[in-house]
């Protein structure tokens, strides 16, 4: 298809390769919603004919619709948290030439190498240290530190992203430090800002692995979803919930990801 | 440090001290007290005994004469490494050729295709759990296919509840992790390097194998260290498609601080588990010194 057609020899088999590799990255995520409008308690085949009923046992229902009203909140509130401590974090590391604000920025991504149910019972130690106990409290500060590594590298590339001469001019036109973030270099980067936003309260509305240690007596939609499947019964209301859910996933990391490559990454990216 | 700056007046040295401490504080304190004192926490936990009370009592290193000694620990955590280290392998080896495609092949449906193989790592890892779970199941997808398709009569208990199961789920959760750092690794290798090797007469096989992949290793070890982490130490997988023959020490930590409720004694296996993951650490910091040498 490209010009360049000698570098494009085996690209043919490759492509096929890749077609391969998607399907399998796809088609188990994607037999959840298939077998959701399945009228059949089981996931099997051959498929049972078509309904909405599973999707109807989703309204109505309490616990549910309480689980639900715990996501959304501890995921705005932490995506809120990751999200500024994301933006100074990385503003620090770049511009504060402070081995302080470097040694934050490392130790911000630390969380990539520690295994989530480590992450999960330091915590459990420590809101109980200081007489929190699982709470949603608690859900919340594990969140931030979950979603921390993904917003600090998606602050961080976007600030690295902006020409240096653009704040030192601020600077050097008498902006104080403050003025030059707030009226400079945040509105530089409010795409990134958005994303990182909208990346971190995915990261929260999905987690399960953490929230499973830190969780009191009201639950999130993940663990909601746990403890259902425990009944088989309740598995294709599972599905459906789950369909649900994907859905709202792929649209906001779809838009996050629009987002991220709008202004200065785009321009950067297609060096015209 | 301070000298170099001192050297030329910019306007770094302006930054005042209030905005430097408004701008330190929310991830100073997230950073400093839920990242390290927190898992300061875990290791001073570890050398306390269990009296049923939030930080133990006493100072003493039998939680780790336990762990060292008793053989349940050595088979749990030999077997969590083979199975994370069996995961990690399928994972590159595997994602490698999308990451190649992707930097050299993909052109103008690059950044679909980044679109498409990044969607999976923001979608619920329950759910790509659970997925594999209604495929695996003794009344689920791929037994009913199977009978379906009139290949077999009998539905097969053989694939639920297996560490089999478990090494495909994970590698299924995880391949999203692989790709990206091999691709962003092999993007950057300089495209002259690439016309040198083929002008020196190296055939495209040659310069692949001297060229290409040493100069992408550091993105192999890195896509290698985030799928490892986090499947060392995974026990949500193990729980829903593995059954007992599969418990991984993530699942006897958690376990600890639920149903067996010795925390200190969890506290110790996690300190474990930090340390094989120092060890891996190292060892792929070390490789990739190697490899960076060299270019």
């Amino acid at each position: 298809m490209s010009a360049r057609a000698g570098t494009n020899a085996g690209g043919g088999w490759l492509g096929l390769y890749v077609l391969g590799y998607l399907v399998f990255l796809y088609l188990p995520v994607l037999l959840i919603p298939l077998f959701s409008f399945n009228n059949s308690i089981q996931a099997a085949f051959p498929l049972q004919g078509f309904t909405l009923e599973w999707y109807r046992t989703l309204y109505g229902n309490p616990a549910l619709s309480g689980a639900l009203a715990n996501s959304l909140v501890i995921g705005v509130i932490a995506a809120f948290g990751a999200t500024l401590c994301g933006i100074t974090v990385s503003y620090m590391d770049l511009y504060g030439r402070s081995p302080l604000a470097a040694t934050i920025s490392a130790i911000a991504r630390l969380p990539i190498l520690i295994p989530g149910v480590i992450v999960g019972i330091s915590l459990l130690i420590l809101v109980n240290l200081i007489g929190l106990g699982p709470s949603r409290v608690s859900i919340v500060l594990g969140h931030i530190l979950v979603a921390l590594p993904t917003t600090v590298v998606v602050m961080r590339s976007r600030f690295a992203a902006i020409p240096k001469t653009i704040r030192e001019a601020a600077l050097d036109l008498g902006a104080s430090d403050w003025t030059t973030f707030r009226r400079v270099m945040l509105p530089l980067s409010l795409p990134a800002v958005l994303s990182a936003f909208m990346l971190s309260f995915l990261i929260s509305f999905d987690e399960f692995i953490v929230v499973f240690f830190l969780a009191g007596t009201e639950p999130t939609l993940p663990l909601y979803i746990w403890s259902q499947l425990r009944f088989p019964r309740s598995l294709p209301t599972v599905m459906a919930l789950g369909t649900v859910i994907l859905a709202v996933s792929v649209i906001i990391a779809g838009t996050a990801e629009i987002l991220r490559h709008r202004g200065l990454g785009a321009a950067r990216r297609n060096p015209a | 440090m301070s000298t170099i700056v001192a050297a030329r007046p910019s306007p770094e040295t302006r930054i005042s001290p209030v905005f430097r401490f408004a701008m330190l504080l929310p991830g100073g304190l997230v950073t400093f007290f839920l990242i390290l004192f927190a898992l300061g926490l875990v290791v001073f936990l570890a050398f306390r005994g269990n009296d049923g009370s939030l930080l133990g009592v006493g100072l003493t290193v039998e939680n780790f004469i336990t762990v060292a000694t008793d053989p349940l620990y050595w088979t749990v955590t030999l077997r969590s490494l083979v199975i994370a280290g069996v995961v990690t392998l399928a994972t590159v080896v595997t994602a490698y050729p999308v990451a190649y495609y992707l930097a050299f092949h993909a052109g103008r449906r690059r950044n679909l295709l980044l679109f498409l193989v990044t969607l999976p790592f923001w979608t619920s890892y329950l759910l790509r759990v659970f997925a594999w779970k209604i495929v695996l199941a003794y009344n689920g997808v791929l037994n009913s296919a199977f009978i379906e398709s009139g290949l077999w009569k009998e539905p097969t208990l053989a694939f639920l509840n297996t560490p089999a199961a478990v090494v495909v789920t994970l590698a299924h959760a995880y391949a999203p992790f692989a790709i990206l750092p091999i691709y962003v690794a092999l993007d950057t290798i300089p495209k002259s390097l690439l016309e040198a090797a083929s002008d020196l007469g190296a055939r495209p096989f040659t310069s692949f194998r001297r060229v290409v992949l040493p100069n992408s290793m550091p993105g192999v070890l890195a896509a290698a260290l985030v799928v490892f982490v986090p499947t060392i130490g995974d026990y949500v997988t193990p729980a829903m498609v593995g059954g007992p023959a599969s418990t991984m020490i993530g699942t006897l930590i958690q376990s600890q601080f639920g149903k067996a409720n010795d925390w200190p004694f969890g506290a110790a296996l996690s300190v474990c588990v930090m340390l094989v993951i120092l060890c891996v650490v190292l060892v792929a910091r070390g490789a990739d010194r190697r490899f960076g040498s060299r270019t």
